[in-house]
């Protein structure tokens, strides 16, 4: 199996989320991470979706996801031709002689303090899960007391949108 | 000024505009705002139904004859709970309903008020889609829209919830011109380079097999798939669903396939070289084990719902279109690269095969020593009421008797539940036919089992005038879990008695039938015999302003065959308990 990234894009709707995890749910497939918010377009919310499975099914999970009537889009997006983050807000326990070395590690991973208290900081980390996990390698030592970590997100490279026509008017569409 | 409403009327309004005549349904407090204006509908008529899984299912029933979408209606909670087989009844099997259900009023949603069910979160995966309404102003647009997906693309049920204040709140009326469903766009044009593709896989092909699902029937394609059969001369095989898709007395068909289906029918598809299937979803009891179904065929998938092409079955050519037009498009591809390029199959050799196997080993019972066989009482109906009658079946061994023993002539002929295999379907799936079709002639062929389960629905037919027969196939037990136990359990009837029987069996005939039939103000007749069948078919023809049931009390021990047992290979078929079929060495 391996992790696919897909972006989804949805009508902004009450109950969208709720459908596209409720399928991944009932068909079998387990999300590694999920991340939403608005867009651009007011009307269309993004989802990323990070999901371990092979290429058939993947396929299988791709096809019930565009039977969602508020799912408009979905492209997935590999790591050669997107550029993908994560969000993570560490919390290490710090004393008067660590606090140096947790600081210099800080700079060595380009992230920054948030909140200091005399026995701890918050580190605030952005990168891709890689850099994540070297970093909480190096800071495992001087004690690990919370971690609050953000879904991927992820977004194409170049000056494409995946967004562009997703809106366009349906012609034939009416009513009755 | 524009003309104020309540959002209850504007609903009523929105249903008539939609093209609604009729609604089963069972009114309750959070719906109740609606049922006034309804009152004085005089396009719709309301049919007050007893259970409102009946109004689900008869929902169905009527869509699936008059191909219009069926409309049901409940109210919060529990009332929105029972139409829940019937919604994910019509799921599995692409009914186009949609279902109407009161909700508490908004301020009250997720405080678990009176009657609260979050029947929206309930359904999600057994709907197409679904709606909650709270704002009065949308109720025109969200019904355009729910209308318009039940009944487009892969059709399937839709449900619309809505909050008590927004029927009673002051509205205005719109009816739209256009929808907001830019997510939802189903394609149904084939691709031309997809059909050339499946035209040249056609013509190098030496034993295809054109494999017949539902969608077909769906697609209204059944004049098409007639011209593209007997252009090619291809057999056919037609599914549960597709019952009617294609004449069963045309000679190049051969019959069901699946779990129950003839000896001809599976073995076309285990021996083929090439599937074209239609608007079919190698469901697992037409494939039975998946890995050796059909292990020689390429396969050529044509189906309205990507999602269902290379589900189970990898398609080497997949087609994503409505079968009509998909079989258009081929028999014109087909006729183009006969007569431009001088490309025809040849099936000759493979269709007298096949015809061979057909001929052989037709669906057949042996009549028991004593009593009435099931199979017969079935193959009576049909000769008496004939292909112009409707048909519905519960589930189990009463079903596949009638998909068998009831001669197929026409679409729309047929309506059972095949996906999900709900007991107790066919009694109100046969009034919801009978009410889209007026003055003709529906009957339910049910078991004792499935009868018990719905049957409630027997007042309501009686008293709207909805005069269905139906023949209560009444081998006094759960007799398809019977056959099972028989075959898979040593005999061990483990709570599969259900004592509808006589007597003369040690039953007690609890309920007797006759009586139930009476006390519902329906006429009761009973059938022990071969010699009074005919006589008590005819009788029941003959009733047409009144309800009829009839208690065919059946010998029990009889068996549905031919048989693949569930996960074994469809060629492992028996035509009767540990018989297999005699393969010639040129059939395999």
């Amino acid at each position: 199996m391996t992790s696919h990234t897909l972006s989804v894009l949805v009508e902004n709707t009450p109950g969208v989320l709720a459908r596209v995890s409720s399928l991944f749910m009932r068909r079998g497939f387990n999300i590694d991470s999920l991340a939403v918010g608005p867009t651009e377009i007011p009307e269309i919310s993004r989802m990323t979706i990070v999901v371990n499975v092979d290429e058939l099914p993947l396929e299988q999970v791709t096809k019930q996801l565009n039977k969602l009537v508020n799912v408009l889009k979905i492209v997935e997006l590999d790591s050669h031709s997107a550029v993908e983050r994560e969000l993570m807000l560490i919390k290490v326990k710090t004393d008067a002689q660590t606090r140096g070395q947790v600081l210099e590690t800080v700079q060595l991973f380009r992230a920054k303090v948030v909140d200091v208290a005399t026995d701890a900081v918050t580190i605030e980390a952005t990168g891709d899960a890689g850099k994540l996990t070297a970093m909480l390698n190096v800071l495992e030592p001087f004690g690990i007391r919370e971690i609050a970590q953000s879904g991927r997100v992820a977004i194409g490279r170049g000056s494409r949108s995946i967004t562009d026509r997703t809106l366009r008017a349906v012609p034939g569409t009416q009513a009755g | 000024m524009t003309e104020q409403l309540t959002g209850a009327q504007s609903l009523v309004r929105a249903l008539e505009h939609a093209g609604v005549d009729t609604i089963f349904g069972i009114p309750g407090g959070a719906i109740l705002p609606a049922y006034d204006p309804l009152f004085d509908s005089e396009k719709i008529r309301h049919i007050l139904v007893r259970h409102e899984q009946g109004a689900g299912h008869a929902a169905q029933g009527y869509a699936m004859v008059t191909g219009k979408v069926g409309v049901c209606m409940a109210t919060s909670g529990p009332g929105a709970t029972n139409l829940v087989t019937a919604i994910a009844d019509a799921h599995m099997d692409s009914v186009p309903i949609v279902a109407i259900t009161g909700q508490v009023p908004s301020g009250s949603i997720g405080s678990d008020a009176f009657q609260e069910a979050d029947i929206r979160g309930i359904t999600m995966p057994i709907t197409k889609h679904s709606f909650l309404v709270t704002d009065p102003a949308e109720i025109p647009l969200v019904i355009a829209e729910a209308f318009h997906i039940a009944g487009t693309g892969r059709p399937g049920p839709v449900l619309v919830d809505i909050a008590k204040d927004a029927l009673q709140a002051t509205t205005t009326f719109t009816w739209p011109t256009e929808l907001a469903l830019p997510g939802y766009r189903p394609t149904t044009r084939p691709h031309g380079k997809q059909v050339r593709e499946a035209a040249r896989l056609i013509a190098a092909a030496e034993r295809p097999v054109l494999y017949v699902g539902g969608g077909v029937i769906k697609a209204d394609a059944s004049a098409e798939l007639k011209v593209l059969a007997e252009m090619t001369q291809i057999p056919v095989v037609t599914t549960l669903m597709a019952r009617g898709a294609f004449p069963d007395s045309h000679e190049l068909h051969l019959g069901m396939p699946g779990m129950h289906g003839t000896v001809a029918a599976v073995a076309a598809l285990q021996k083929s070289d090439l599937l074209i299937s239609l608007g079919a979803r190698f469901d697992d009891r037409v494939t039975g084990q998946l890995a050796s179904f059909a292990p020689l065929a390429k396969i050529i998938h044509a189906d309205i719902d990507p999602a269902e092409i290379s589900k189970n079955r990898t398609a080497d050519v997949p087609i994503v279109g409505d079968c009509r037009e998909v079989i258009a498009d081929l028999i014109s591809t087909l006729q183009k690269q006969a007569s431009e390029d001088g490309i025809e199959g040849d099936y000759a050799a493979w269709k007298a095969q096949m015809l061979g196997i057909k001929d052989r080993y037709p669906v057949g019972y042996d009549k028991p020593e004593t009593g009435l066989a099931p199979q017969t009482v079935i193959e009576r109906i049909n000769a008496i009421a004939g292909p112009e009658a409707t048909y519905t079946a519960g589930v189990g061994q009463h079903q596949m008797w009638a998909a068998h023993y009831v001669d197929f002539e026409r679409p729309r002929q047929w309506l059972n539940s095949g996906g999900a295999g709900t007991m107790g379907y066919a009694v109100p799936a046969a009034m919801g036919a009978q009410v889209g079709l007026p003055g003709s002639v529906v009957w339910a062929i049910d078991g004792d089992g499935c009868f018990q389960m719905t049957n409630q629905e027997l007042a309501t037919c009686a008293i709207e005038n909805i005069p269905i027969k139906v023949a209560v196939i009444n081998n006094s037990s759960l007799g398809m879990v019977r056959q099972w136990q028989t075959l898979l359990y040593e005999g061990r009837y483990s709570n599969t008695d259900l004592n509808t029987g006589p007597e003369s069996i040690g039953a007690r005939r609890i309920p007797d039938f006759l009586k139930l039939a009476e006390a519902y103000g329906c006429v009761g007749l009973r059938c022990e015999s071969e010699e009074d069948l005919d006589a008590t078919i005819e009788k029941a023809m003959a009733i047409t302003d009144r309800p009829v049931v009839i208690d065919f009390v059946v010998e029990r021990d009889a068996m549905v065959w031919p048989m693949v047992h569930a996960g074994t290979s469809n060629d492992a078929i028996q035509i009767a308990r540990d018989l297999a079929p005699e393969w010639d060495d040129e059939d395999l």
